[in-house]
């Protein structure tokens, strides 16, 4: 059985002032992958790449173990999309999408969109442009999941959703990985949602893969020190990743913080954050 | 099953998760042969991660605890009571030990540490 649903093999992509390079990740079955990383760091390009609605990329996109650009139409029957930029037009009712939709997939469920309607208390019969942005998204959301896929691919599919709306749409998150058949990648920047349920986080900085882990792995291993000066000054350059220099004190991200703390003894080395991660990260110096 | 995660405790999730189904197979409620949640439930149950409820499990079945059995579920396994019994004392032991420096330096007597525990049991009825 295939380990892997979603493969992303060298995806290299370049404009003038922007650049995908090189970028490189598994999803393996059965799991949330979140994908985190700054405005502008290349988590749309990437996603919209995978999708083949941008064109042009050097690089290899294998979804069920299958190459998606010579196999399309069957990859999509099978993977539900959420972009961040919405694309249903605005004059349409929910009503309309189900009409609609049923025509397009085969395996579209009507009834389980309806009743995701009714989880999420949107109306059939409004018009979208009368929806706000959470109901927009939530409608997005019900639509990109009613016809039983197995990958979910989500751009942002939290923002703009207030913390009541955000905590039902990962139950619906959690409810669709109990089959270990399916797997979720959504894109994010409120990273306190992954921390809870995701498995592996990729984080892509100025169009290139800075880590791809699970996330226990890092939440559990990584740590923030905090120090000063004088302590800094004793750290030795191979034991830690990046640093960050506060008016009153050091933060220094390290890999490993019950090794950094045998070796150096220092007393304060906090959990680390998926926040304090980014921001040092990007920030951060060496 | 009833745990309860802290998410601010420091604690690694998979850890607490650990202890408390051990806690409950040593005080015996969770039985011999009784079925476990599934990786999946469990994570949604605890809004974690399936890695980490799956890490939980697979030291759980490291140290004896429980059995996987393939298809069916995770059961609890017949443990040796005594031994799990033994290993609880020796952490009680260690605590409290800390606790005993602690008096020490500061020149509490034996009495009014047995006064203090004396209230902590009084306090958990």
């Amino acid at each position: 059985m295939m380990k892997n649903i979603l493969e992303v093999n060298g995806l290299t992509k370049k404009y003038d002032n922007f650049e995908l390079k090189n970028v490189s990740f598994n999803l393996p079955r059965g799991m949330i992958m979140g994908f985190i990383g700054e405005n502008g760091a290349g988590k749309t390009t990437t996603i919209k790449s995978i999708l083949d609605i941008i064109k042009d990329y050097s690089g290899k996109v294998k979804i069920f173990n299958l190459d998606y650009r010579s196999h399309e139409a069957e990859i999509k029957e099978e993977i539900g999309v959420v972009l961040d930029d919405m694309f249903f037009p605005e004059i349409l009712t929910a009503q309309d999408i189900d009409n609609v939709m049923r025509g397009i997939y085969k395996n579209w469920d009507s009834n389980l969109f309806n009743n995701y309607l009714k989880d999420f208390d949107l109306p059939r019969n409004k018009q979208i442009k009368t929806l706000s942005k959470g109901m927009h998204k939530k409608l997005e959301i019900a639509t990109a999941l009613a016809h039983h896929p197995k990958l979910l691919i989500l751009d942002e599919p939290t923002s703009g959703l207030d913390p009541v709306a955000r905590s039902e749409v990962i139950d619906i998150f959690q409810d669709f990985i109990q089959n270990d058949d399916c797997s979720i990648l959504f894109s994010t920047h409120i990273t306190t949602d992954l921390e809870q349920i995701a498995d592996y986080i990729t984080f892509i900085n100025d169009g290139e893969i800075v880590l791809s882990k699970t996330k226990d792995e890092l939440l559990d291993e990584y740590g923030i020190v905090k120090c000063h000066e004088e302590e800094f000054n004793k750290i030795s350059k191979k034991d830690y990743v990046k640093y960050k220099k506060n008016k009153c004190e050091y933060e220094v991200l390290v890999e490993n913080k019950r090794e950094f703390k045998k070796k150096y003894k220092f007393e304060v080395i906090d959990k680390m954050t998926l926040d304090d991660l980014m921001v040092l990260m990007i920030k951060g110096e060496k | 099953m009833e745990i309860i995660i802290s998410n601010s405790s420091g604690v690694p999730i998979y850890e607490q998760i650990i202890e408390q189904i051990k806690s409950k197979i040593v005080a015996n409620e969770l039985t011999p042969g009784q079925l476990l949640p599934s990786i999946r439930n469990l994570a949604k149950d605890l809004r974690c991660s399936v890695i980490t409820t799956k890490n939980a499990y697979d030291e759980l079945e490291r140290q004896g605890y429980v059995k996987t059995i393939p298809a069916k579920g995770v059961y609890v396994n017949e443990i040796n009571r005594d031994l799990a019994r033994e290993e609880q004392l020796k952490k009680i032991e260690k605590i409290l030990d800390s606790a005993v420096v602690l008096a020490k330096i500061n020149n509490l007597s034996r009495k009014e540490i047995d006064d203090i525990l004396d209230i902590l049991y009084e306090e958990d009825k």
